[in-house]
């Protein structure tokens, strides 16, 4: 791409290595940027800086925070003994919005997979466990992707947890609500048939 | 099931050609180099999703293009299926059905069987076990869908498994010995599971293979086919178990299904050392054939067959029995490659069956 200017060049070149944007979308952004009131630009570069510079990990459940603490460790409201395991960031948002949970996460930041080596050392496993011990948990809910190494991720969790006292539970699996039967997968529908719950009428 | 047309641009050394077949019988002639066999392996494509030679993708792309595309149109009990194979390079390879994109490639394994059988099927009884667990795995995949999935679902586990014991060897992590059970539990059902499907399966197959073989030559030794696997070992899950510091030694699995062979014997001997060439040969077309056979049962369709140079080195006797046996053996869609056509087109024209003629030069049906 030919642009004639240095200064948008350079913006451009910062702006594409955005995941999902490419050269054409990200001239379209800078040049946006110009045309708009100096304050857009300068609203969106602070709070970037702003965001880099103070964003942090949560110290109990390693969800993406602004304190050393996130708003939902320390909020006395919530149920501190229901924690509920998740892989990132973005799991908690998902299960914040059904807004049927009042409990607390914990983030692992990851799967278990030996091939990428990912191993339990390189997430927050060990954490957990601390988490864990000793303490007011009662349940630990495992919401982990329902791949072969979110199920093996599971699968070590629980047998590391076993031995602690603390109630284990998983997300259940099945048919999503709206759907018909005939188009889900054999392996899903079966499932739901194995673990289908009294009907209370 | 047949094949009524096929469209390809830039497969292997195809620039742009469709051709319409018979749905019975289709021979395709030409000089070796020309393409027959590259004809059979399109239609190989869209029926399995992948190619019967070449496990790169890239190397059937027609030299210097950027990609390829097969397109088959299909009958199927009354109804019109269009079955394409697009493959690009740098992306991934996908198959669509009535213009409509598979989530997942393994959806489509065995709802358009063929069998092929090739002078390269030798292997399967020469070569190493690894050829013939790929023959069975192959037709169990096709018949049996959880059978795919519980496969695929083994072997990646297994990966996963083996990377852990390397990484433990490299002292690259501290050995956790619960990370290795999380592994070994669900490897230990999975064995016992494909294993079960596998004894139940191979039984059923040599029942058909053994009528095969009985049609195929005057033989009266004793073909068997014997399934060898630890799992048959008491209390596999106790053996896995105290393998595992040989495991940890050797960087990988050594028990289960993954080495599972089967034996072909002949009388008391093996037919891979004491059979005849004569033998051999009859034994692995009584394979393929088998094959055929199970999966019109279970398919509840006819399969395509698809025999590529399969009368070299054999005298006009004993092709004049072999194509009887297959034309009792299927009334479906057959492909027959031959270089020398004048030897089996008269041998062909005595099934009274409709034969169209292909003759390729170049990659150009002419």
């Amino acid at each position: 791409m030919n642009i004639p200017s240095k200064l948008i060049e350079e913006a451009v070149e910062e702006v594409s290595k955005l995941p999902g944007i490419g050269k054409k979308t990200a001239l379209r952004l800078v040049l946006h940027l110009i045309k708009q009131d100096a304050k857009a630009t300068y609203g969106l570069s602070d709070a970037l800086k702003n965001l880099r510079e103070n964003i942090t990990h949560c110290t109990v459940c390693h969800n993406l925070s602004d304190d050393t603490v996130c708003s939902i460790c320390s909020n006395t409201h919530r149920d501190h003994k229901t924690v509920c395991v998740v892989e990132d960031v973005r799991d908690v948002m998902a299960i914040e919005n059904t807004m049927q949970y009042r409990g607390v996460y914990h983030v692992l930041g990851g799967v278990i997979s030996p091939m990428n080596r990912i191993g339990p050392d390189q997430l927050t496993i060990e954490s957990l466990l601390q988490r864990l011990t000793g303490n007011q948990v009662e349940e630990v809910i495992l919401a982990l992707s329902t791949t072969m190494e979110g199920d093996t991720t599971a699968f070590y969790l629980s047998k590391k947890i076993k031995t602690l006292e603390v109630k284990i539970t998983a997300i259940a699996r099945g048919i999503p609500l709206g759907g018909e039967l005939e188009y889900a997968d054999e392996i899903t529908l079966g499932r739901s048939i194995i673990t289908r719950t009294l009907l209370e009428a | 099931m047949y094949i009524e047309k096929l469209n390809v641009l830039n497969f292997k050394n195809y620039s742009s050609e469709e051709i319409s077949f018979s749905p019975e019988i289709n021979l395709v002639t030409g000089l070796n180099g020309s393409g027959k066999t590259n004809l059979l392996d399109a239609i190989h494509c869209l029926s399995l999703g992948k190619s019967a030679f070449s496990t790169q993708e890239q190397n059937l792309i027609l030299t210097n293009q950027p990609f390829l595309s097969a397109l088959g149109f299909f009958q199927k009990g009354n109804k019109s299926y269009e079955v394409r194979y697009d493959y690009q390079k740098g992306s991934k390879k996908v198959i669509l059905l009535d213009g409509k994109a598979y989530d997942r490639l393994s959806d489509h394994i065995g709802r358009f069987p063929v069998v092929l059988i090739n002078p390269d099927d030798q292997k399967i009884i020469r070569e190493g076990s690894e050829e013939r667990r790929k023959f069975f795995d192959q037709l169990f995949c096709q018949i049996d869908h959880q059978y795919l999935t519980q496969l695929m679902h083994y072997m990646h586990l297994l990966k996963q498994r083996n990377a852990l014991l390397k990484e433990w060897k490299e002292g690259i992590t501290k050995k956790d010995f619960v990370l290795l059970d999380s592994y070994d539990a669900p490897l230990i059902r999975l064995n016992d599971e494909l294993h079960q499907k596998r004894k139940q399966y191979t039984q059923h197959f040599l029942t058909y293979f053994l009528l095969q073989y009985k049609k195929l030559t005057e033989d009266k030794e004793h073909m068997n086919i014997v399934y060898q696997s630890d799992l048959f070992k008491s209390d596999f899950p106790g053996l896995f178990q105290k393998n595992r510091e040989r495991d940890q030694i050797l960087e990988r699995t050594t028990l289960g299904i993954h080495k599972d062979d089967f034996l072909f014997t002949l009388g008391e001997q093996t037919v891979k050392h004491y059979g005849s060439q004569g033998q051999q040969k009859s034994f692995v077309i009584a394979l393929k054939l088998a094959q055929l056979e199970m999966m019109r049962e279970f398919s509840k369709t006819e399969p395509i067959l698809l025999l590529d140079d399969i009368f070299d080195k054999l005298d006009d006797e004993r092709i004049h029995h072999l194509v009887h046996n297959i034309a009792g053996t299927t009334k479906g869609q057959i492909f027959i490659t031959d270089a020398r056509p004048e030897r089996s087109m008269e041998i062909i024209r005595l099934l009274k069956r409709e034969i169209r003629i292909f003759h390729i030069d170049k990659g150009k049906v002419i």
